[in-house]
């Protein structure tokens, strides 16, 4: 039964109750990161560790918080812990964290991260609340993979700085789809993937 | 010094808008933007919040946090470089601020308070305050320029949540498909807003 139950909470917000595409959270500061594939590897790591952790502390100290203040409780434990990963990504994927500049930051108002906390860490034990950050810190990269995925392919071309189509830049067929590279690209591409994960589970169509 | 100013100031709301740019303070953006009315309300209290914060936080770190920042208090302190406390700081300020600007409002504008009340405590958490704090930084503003860079920013965030809240009370009378209805189409929406904005890149100041 309880393993039931973690298996739910990890695989659940991939496709069923994704963050993005259902909850509408935590899209601010993750879509400027997705021009390329690297980038968004890199925020979506920083995500998922990020989430886990601030799950698994708030869901050890829900006991202590006392109800008034939990909301700037919560928010020091998440600012301190990616002030952690701003630090290690500084120290070991120098360039990588130079292109996502202030996005590293931005983690901390990332209201997946918050949303989690309140919602599910402060009533949940400890290893259930880490599982479902785990859950929902994919079902995030799952999202922001696919649309880096989208745009780097046609929008330069490459899939992880290789070149996968020849531009005609240099000769090749691929002109590339300069749309892709800014920011209308992605709103289109997340307006597509909602209806198209809409199309496949119609239980999530809202009423208007 | 004054075109410099104002170049900073249309920046901030046309050309980088904080929405439709830089995808900032996306989640009040498509949550709250439903009504008109609504979307005016919270509009406006990130402007506030927004001139308030980012000039506050240049201060904090110019004359706390960055490095050899703190020689002011005493010489043998200008070792020290604190900047990486600064996103515990930042967040810590604005939420801060948020508070301290709600019990002011409440206290001396009762009919502003009313109109940005339920807004206030939502906007700690919206990433458009912490983020134009972090460009502040980024870009090293003066004083000035921060003030300005928070008014033009917080303009130019309400600007576009007014103008997609307006888009959707008149799609309440279109045929959507089922799948794209709500979130789907406000996405696509935003995207041809954005494409919208990205004339005003072109202007030359």
């Amino acid at each position: 039964m309880a393993s039931n139950k973690a298996r739910e909470a990890l695989i659940d917000p991939l496709f069923n109750n994704n963050p993005i595409a259902l909850q509408v959270l935590g899209i601010c500061s993750a879509l400027a990161v997705t021009t390329k594939m690297d980038t968004a590897m890199v925020m979506s790591i920083a995500v998922v560790v990020v989430i886990s952790l601030s799950n698994f502390f708030v869901s050890v100290l829900r006991d202590q918080i006392p109800n008034s203040i939990r909301i700037i409780v919560q928010l020091t434990i998440i600012a301190s812990l990616v002030i952690v990963t701003d630090q290690v990504l500084k120290a070991y994927v120098f360039e990588i964290s130079k292109q996502l500049s202030v996005f590293v930051g931005l983690i901390i108002t990332n209201c997946i991260v918050m949303g989690r906390a309140e919602a599910y860490a402060m009533q949940n034990p400890p290893g259930l609340s880490l599982i479902d950050g785990i859950g929902n810190g994919l079902g995030y990269a799952v999202i922001l993979m696919l649309t880096a995925f989208f745009r780097e392919l046609f929008g330069s071309g490459t899939l992880f700085g290789k070149q996968i189509f020849q531009l005609a830049t240099e000769g090749g067929w691929y002109t590339p789809n300069g749309l892709m590279v800014l920011s209308p690209g992605a709103f289109f591409l997340i307006g597509f993937f909602i209806w198209i994960l809409r199309v496949w589970k119609p239980e999530q169509v809202e009423e208007e | 010094m004054l075109e410099h100013y104002l170049s900073i100031a249309l920046t901030a709301i046309f050309v980088e808008n904080m929405a439709l740019a830089f995808f900032l303070g996306m989640c009040s953006f498509l949550a709250v933007s439903k009504k008109v009315d609504t979307a005016i309300g919270l509009g406006m209290a990130v402007t506030f919040v927004l001139t308030i914060t980012v000039p506050m936080n240049n201060l904090i770190y110019n004359y706390l946090l960055k490095e050899g920042s703190l020689e002011w208090i005493h010489p043998s302190l200008a070792q020290y470089d604190l900047s990486f406390l600064g996103f515990l700081t930042y967040i810590g300020t604005i939420a801060a601020m948020v508070q301290i600007v709600e019990m002011t409002l409440d206290r001396y504008a009762p009919a502003l308070y009313g109109a940005l009340g339920v807004f206030l405590p939502l906007i700690a958490v919206n990433c458009a305050i912490l983020g134009a704090s972090l460009f502040m930084v980024e870009r090293d503003y003066t004083l000035g320029e921060s003030t300005v860079y928070g008014i033009g920013s917080g303009i130019g965030w309400a600007l576009a949540i007014i103008g997609l809240a307006a888009i959707r009370e008149r799609l309440r009378y279109s045929n959507i498909p089922p799948g794209l209805r709500g979130l789907g189409i406000t996405f696509i929406i935003t995207g041809l807003m954005a494409i919208g904005f990205m004339a005003f890149a072109g202007i030359q100041l």
